[in-house]
């Protein structure tokens, strides 16, 4: 088959223990919302017992990765092989978005160090760019780079800017950062190559908890702009665990 | 009765490691965990203990280690050539591939890892708090480990206590050679026939940057195909995966790899061969070969047979640390381990 114009979804072999499932090649929602609707498929089956060769599964952009148990006498990822590409096929795509956050970030100049330049080289003010970045609801498409580092497309055009040419060696925890069409939150300190524009008081990601990323693939994020003794008192309230995660909810008590 | 061991120097590459952290890859967390799982297994069966227990791993130089309070069991496993220093002063050589008891006040200075890396596991396991369900360090998000960390000298570690008899392995743990088995994909699509054949058929030279994140090759280029080119989509990613950026040198990852990644990887390379993928260094040559998914689980029941096989090598040594010529004629052992007596003139301190 040409490589070229494969027909999805389909199977490409991570080694001997994890399928990727690949539904597209560009970043869309729609694509995005299938391989949602897979994971949430394992996810209910999981949950009553069945494939349980399934260790864990990883959703990206375009593809739901499914890993396998290597222990057992037989290539269990072969063995479901069939079973994976026919349920990949037939799960109702996720098109609902999960939890919906308001997230606080302080804009200040401390805190943005290439906001002013962004939005020179964008012809924006900062304000406009500040606006835009509020004004806009982000998807959170996937979590990798860094544990709880989370991908949110949406970004408008007016923002589209490709990485900085000369990575910083060290971005500060809880930066709010672009690059391309998308946004993010770096959950530590590490080396970084997208734009700095603010930093939001609240730590994302608690690995002592069972749950630790605040963001999952699928929610939605809007930022809410707040001053700089607002982010203190906020980030003073967050470092002693006297914030509620849920408060951060856009539609709290009605969330899951 | 806890065990509680000091580091007197941190040596270099050593990190506490179990199986590490699978489950949380959807949130982008790394598996990290034990780079060889087998060595990890084979330093923890020579405590008699479950062979998933965090024990420290030695990428270039051990640690050494002074019991403090209670007596502290521990087991080598690796191309090591330790030495016991006694509350006395005295200093001995002592063997890796076997138990011994650190007395209060004893120290071990495990020395350099002169192959690869190797494992020193502690009687009951190393006692760090447990982070998203596993003890393995993943010093760049403060995971695990001591505090999110690598050791320092003046560090503690908790451990089980006590004495015991002491075991011994005839042999060390040796993996297979030859080179290391991948299937193609995910992304072999993006290469033509003569790429792959150059893959396969060439020498791969370990770069200087080499860890347990990856291991950058050195060799020929290997060219994407017109059109599709080196960056994909951003997707998942897992260890033995071979990444082949714009520049045509390929990475390898390890252990400690994002969990993510976007570039088209070429071939991945099967669980069986990760375990021996791990002891590459810079300046090693590695080379591939293609399986079949047949072959790549005949490799990984070989190698759950191999450790198994070697485990039940493992005898008791007597009360003075002399080998037991009786124990090891009943488990039909020979040579390697009775040679063990030549140099034990002395009377060594193990319980």
């Amino acid at each position: 088959m040409d490589p070229a114009t494969p027909t999805f979804p389909r199977l490409l072999p991570l080694g001997d223990a994890a399928w990727i499932v690949e539904f597209g090649r560009s970043i869309e929602q729609p694509t995005h919302a299938r391989v949602l609707g897979l994971a949430q498929a394992l996810a209910h089956a999981h949950a009553e017992g069945l494939w349980p060769e399934v260790i864990e599964w990883v959703p990206a952009f375009t593809t739901l990765t499914v890993h396998f148990a290597a222990s057992g006498q037989s290539d269990a990822a072969m063995d479901a092989a069939d079973a994976l590409l026919a349920l990949a096929g037939s799960a109702a795509p996720l098109s609902q978005p999960g939890r919906r956050w308001r997230l606080p970030v302080c804009f200040d100049a401390e805190f943005a160090p290439d906001l002013a330049e962004l939005a020179e080289a964008q012809g924006l003010s900062s304000e406009q760019v500040v606006g835009l970045m509020t004004g806009t609801a982000f998807r959170v498409y996937m979590l990798g780079f860094q544990p709880g580092f989370p991908y949110m497309g949406g970004l408008p055009a007016a923002l589209e800017r490709p990485r900085r040419a000369m990575p910083r060696t060290a971005v500060p925890e809880r930066t709010l950062a672009v690059a391309g069409r998308m946004c993010a939150v770096y959950p530590w300190r590490s080396p970084g190559g997208w734009h700095l524009l603010g930093r939001t008081p609240l730590a994302l990601f608690e690995a002592t908890r069972d749950d630790p990323a605040w963001l999952h693939p699928g929610d939605e994020v809007r930022w809410v702009a707040i001053g700089r003794e607002r982010y203190d008192e906020l980030e003073h309230a967050a470092a002693a665990g006297a914030l509620q995660r849920e408060a951060w909810l856009d539609d709290h008590g009605a969330a899951a | 009765m806890t065990g509680v061991v000091e580091f007197i120097d941190a040596g270099a590459g050593v990190s506490i490691q179990d199986l590490g952290r699978s489950g949380h890859r959807d949130i982008g967390v790394p598996l990290a965990g034990a780079a060889d799982p087998t060595l990890l297994a084979c330093a923890n069966a020579l405590l008699t203990q479950a062979e998933d227990l965090a024990a420290l791993e030695v990428a270039l130089l051990g640690p050494t280690l002074r019991a403090a309070g209670a007596p502290v069991r521990v087991a080598l496993a690796g191309a090591f050539a330790p030495r016991l220093t006694r509350a006395d002063g005295h200093v001995q050589p002592v063997d890796a591939w076997r138990s011994l008891t650190l007395q209060p006040g004893e120290s071990l200075a495990v020395g350099p890892c002169r192959a690869g890396i190797g494992y020193l596991a502690l009687a009951g396991g190393v006692q760090v708090p447990l982070v998203l369900g596993s003890r393995s360090t993943y010093a760049r998000a403060g995971l695990g480990g001591i505090d999110g960390r690598v050791p320092r000298a003046g560090d503690r570690l908790h451990c089980g206590a006590g004495q015991g008899a002491q075991r011994q392995a005839p042999r060390p743990f040796v993996h297979v050679s030859g080179p290391m088995r991948v299937l193609p994909g995910p992304q072999d699509a993006h290469f033509d026939d003569e790429v792959w054949a150059l893959f396969v058929e060439s020498e791969w030279r370990v770069t200087r940057e080499a860890d347990r994140m990856g291991l950058r090759l050195q060799g020929p280029t290997l060219q994407h195909r017109a059109g599709l080119g080196a960056d994909i989509v951003s997707e998942a990613v897992v260890p033995g995966a071979v990444q082949v950026p714009g520049a045509g040198q390929p990475i390898v990852l390890g252990v400690d790899a994002q969990t993510i990644g976007g570039y088209a990887k070429i071939a991945t390379v099967i669980r069986a061969d990760l375990p021996r993928l791990a002891h590459a260094r810079p300046g090693s040559v590695l080379r591939f070969r293609a399986v079949s998914r047949a072959e790549a689980l005949a490799a990984r029941l070989e190698l759950a047979a191999s450790l198994r096989d070697w485990t039940r090598l493992i005898g008791v040594c007597g009360t003075s640390g002399e080998p037991e010529e009786a124990a090891l004629r009943a488990g039909n052992l020979i040579s390697g381990m009775i040679d063990a007596r030549t140099d034990t003139e002395f009377t060594l301190p193990w319980d």
